[in-house]
């Protein structure tokens, strides 16, 4: 059905024919006539953030909670560049959002106008696809089209520049994509290198499943699969930051997170494995660590929708180009088919010496007196918040690593953070977008005060629309990641490392409207949590904790997985100057 | 390395693929890339190589199908094998690529430049460049009392070739197309 309409009517009218129900914004000169339109409907929320780069993490928050797109509108020059981190972060960890920017009219366009900037140009590497519209009439197919890239194959962030001129324009639209995108990728994966697989789990002595964001990516199939895949074959399962929930932290084949930050048991299995199954991760640098000593003895087969994360850093036997719902279906067909056969004695060995490597107990902390661990001060989170309908948010740093560590997520889409690109501000705009996307769920930011002063503004953006977001601060009044390495890196010269002039966050929550709350005596902190989740409304958990902890197990840079740091007893002289230059 | 140290694409040489996929050699591979042709798509190659730290020796396109909006990047790139594999992968992931086509292995190819020479001179030397032009095929567009324009079409090689004989003979300017590549036989590639 195809309709004339003004372009900005046309934005609206696409977004709501794509099922979209809330947008993140912020107006400008240059996209006043479709905030024009978003006034005069009803179909459609839009969320005023307070800066741009709040409204791209808050649709990426949105969107990894739900599976749905996200989206976001901005205005041009100042709103699109401020745009750019959260398109930058969604596009390191596959998410996919549309952001819709303002630009100035064709006419102006290279004149150096007002709030002009080269947004396509700007953007084009750090979106999956982006473009600038210059004509009306190729708006409605542009939007759907946008959507369709950003949802499809390895999903991603898109953006489209629309200038203001296109906007007041009238243009015919039409409800769905004039004609069918040339972009499909494969989804089903090559059957012959899957029944390969399928022979390879039947003989493996060590095997162990790499999963990551892509089962997340992949659906609530996927999960449902790789779960269905651990228990019937009964082999460990380990996972990226990325993919935490797609198998249970509860269940008994779990190892934990592996990686730089990972347990004891996961590195070691990855080290010693003799099959390694890779679903929908992308061997990133903090999961191989030296990656000529990555995993050295094991065949390797990687699922992955994106044909170059294939053999990018780490050669693979088994290479299955497709999307990891349909491969894992296909591999548990021909595997049942051949008897669902497993090496029993193999695995019964190897499941002995990962209960050696888990006896070792390396998240174990003792915590002792008045002042907060904070590795304590998230299991009581854990603790307390694990039976309510939950979804975590983090900042990065030290923190992030610990709610990794030490909380246990049971489901998919539960665990928004920003892995890939490592955004400091990303929490708590995340939080809102969850909020927003479920609003009688528990949604908390797991932050440390650093982080969490770059986009601290957005407690506005909660208090407007009434999301009772919780902000829980590890506050150790250091940068602690790299005060962490500063002491093992750079002699304990704390350069710049240590927050000066905190704001009492206590206070800052009154001043926005919020409950704030502080503790810093451990003896307090189950009372502080509890009386954080019960107040309706967003809430500033201000928890003093150690100052000088560091975040444990580590692979140091430059080393293999079989090289741990557990304590800090093990530090002194484990990285040298290869190793340091390393990030 | 592969054993037979072969360093190009081996189809041309062996009917088996002989290349060890993780050696260190470097290989000149040239790759055909069939694009939309929409604006920006040229922007998001060149920002792929220069993005990702890959070489770019050299690079031609043009529309060739107005109607179906098409056109070809001819690339001239160098590196490792898992760093060629790795390019043609990012090629194919940028959504306005259509194909992309590896001539260096997909079977023999044919590769032709066109460069366009001004030499000056007089006497012996103005003779000399016009008796190598002519054994080099290379025609005359442009002529003053004291200068020649030269048009020479060939493999890459064969222009370098030209370059050097023409520089003791008054070489001034260059300008080259870079290369242009079809896969041999009845193989198409739109």
């Amino acid at each position: 059905m195809t309709k004339t309409m003004t372009g900005a009517k046309m934005v609206v009218q696409a977004l709501i024919d794509q099922g979209v129900e809330v947008v993140f914004g912020y107006p400008g000169g240059a996209v006043l006539p479709i905030y024009d339109e978003i006034f005069q409907q009803n179909h459609i929320q839009h969320v005023l953030v307070r800066h741009e780069q709040g409204a791209v993490h808050a649709a990426e928050g949105y969107a990894r909670s739900t599976g749905k797109p996200g989206v976001a509108l901005v205005t041009s020059g100042p709103g699109a560049t401020n745009a750019v981190t959260g398109l930058t972060d969604a596009l390191m960890d596959s998410i996919p959002i549309v952001v819709l920017t303002g630009q100035v009219p064709t006419f102006m366009i290279g004149s150096d106008a007002f709030q002009e900037a080269d947004t396509v140009g700007i953007t084009r590497p750090c979106t999956k696809h982006n473009w600038l519209v210059k004509e009306t009439d190729k708006l409605a197919n542009t939007l759907h089209e946008a959507f369709h890239i950003a949802t499809a194959g390895r999903p991603g962030p898109v953006l489209v520049d629309i200038p203001k001129d296109v906007q007041f324009a009238t243009g015919t639209y039409s409800e769905k994509a004039k004609r069918k995108s040339h972009y499909a990728p494969q989804l089903k994966g090559d059957i012959d290198t899957i029944t390969e697989l399928a022979r390879a789990l039947e003989t493996a002595k060590r095997p162990v499943f790499y999963t990551g964001g892509g089962v997340i990516n992949s659906g609530p199939l996927a999960s449902q699969l790789l779960r269905e895949l651990v228990e019937a074959t009964g082999f460990p399962i380990t996972s990226t930051l990325m993919g935490l929930g797609c198998y249970p932290a509860s269940g008994d084949k779990w190892l934990g997170m592996l990686g730089m930050h990972g347990t004891y048991e996961a590195n070691m299995a990855m080290h010693g494995c003799d099959l390694m199954i890779n679903v929908g991760a992308r061997f990133d640098d903090r999961i191989t660590g030296r990656v000529d000593a990555f995993s050295p003895k094991s065949k390797k087969a990687h699922i992955d929708i994106d044909a170059s994360s294939i053999n990018k850093v780490i050669r693979v036997d088994m290479p299955i180009l497709g999307d990891v719902a349909h491969v894992l279906e296909d591999l548990l067909k021909v595997w049942k088919a051949n008897g669902r056969k497993t090496n029993t004695e193999g695995l019964a060995k190897w499941w002995k010496q990962i209960a050696e490597w888990r006896a070792i107990d390396c998240l174990g902390y003792e915590q002792t007196g008045k002042i907060i661990r904070p590795q304590h001060a998230i299991s009581r989170l854990e603790a307390l918040t694990k039976d309510h309908d939950r979804y975590i948010t983090t900042e990065v740093g030290q923190h992030q690593m610990w709610a990794a560590q030490y909380m246990g997520f049971e489901a998919p889409n539960r665990w928004m953070t920003s892995g890939g690109l490592g955004t400091m501000g990303y929490g708590t705009p995340a939080s809102i977008g969850v909020q927003m996307a479920h609003r009688d769920a528990l949604v908390i930011n797991v932050a440390g005060e650093a982080s969490w002063l770059m986009n601290m503004q957005e407690m506005g953006t909660a208090m407007q629309y009434r999301l009772p977001v919780k902000q829980f601060i590890l506050n150790n009044e250091r940068l602690g990641m790299v005060r962490q390495w500063q002491e093992l890196l750079h002699g304990e010269r704390y350069s710049s490392s240590w927050s000066e002039s905190l704001p009492d966050f206590v206070k800052l929550a009154e001043a926005f409207g919020a409950k704030g709350i502080k503790v810093d005596d451990a003896a307090d902190l189950d009372d502080a949590i509890r009386e954080m989740i019960a107040y309706d409304g967003p809430v500033i958990l201000d928890c003093l904790v150690e100052k000088h902890e560091n975040c444990f197990p580590m692979i140091p840079s430059g080393k293999g997985h079989n090289e741990m740091l557990l304590a800090n007893a093990q530090v002194q002289g484990s990285i040298n100057a290869t190793g340091a230059v390393l990030v | 390395m592969s054993p037979l140290k072969i360093k190009k694409g081996s189809s041309s040489h062996s009917a088996y693929d002989l290349r060890s996929h993780f050696s260190d050699v470097i290989e000149r591979h040239t790759l055909a890339v069939i694009v939309e042709n929409e604006p920006g798509v040229l922007a998001r190659v060149i920002g792929l190589f220069s993005g990702r730290g890959y070489n770019i020796e050299s690079l031609t396109v043009a529309e060739i199908d107005h109607t179906g909006h098409r056109s070809r990047i001819t690339v001239v790139t160098s590196g490792t094998p898992q760093v060629i594999v790795q390019i043609k992968a990012q090629l194919g992931r940028i959504i306005p690529v259509h194909e992309v086509h590896d001539l260096t292995v997909e079977g023999p190819s044919v590769e032709r430049e066109l460069a366009l020479f001004k030499v000056r001179g007089q006497g012996e030397a103005r003779v000399e460049a016009l008796r190598l032009a002519d054994i080099f095929r290379a025609s005359v567009v442009d002529s003053t009392l004291e200068s020649f324009v030269f048009e020479i079409t060939g493999t890459p090689e064969k222009i370098d070739a030209f370059a050097e004989l023409m520089r003791p003979l008054g070489l001034q300017e260059v300008a080259r197309t870079g290369v242009a590549a079809l896969a041999r036989g009845e193989t198409t590639h739109v």
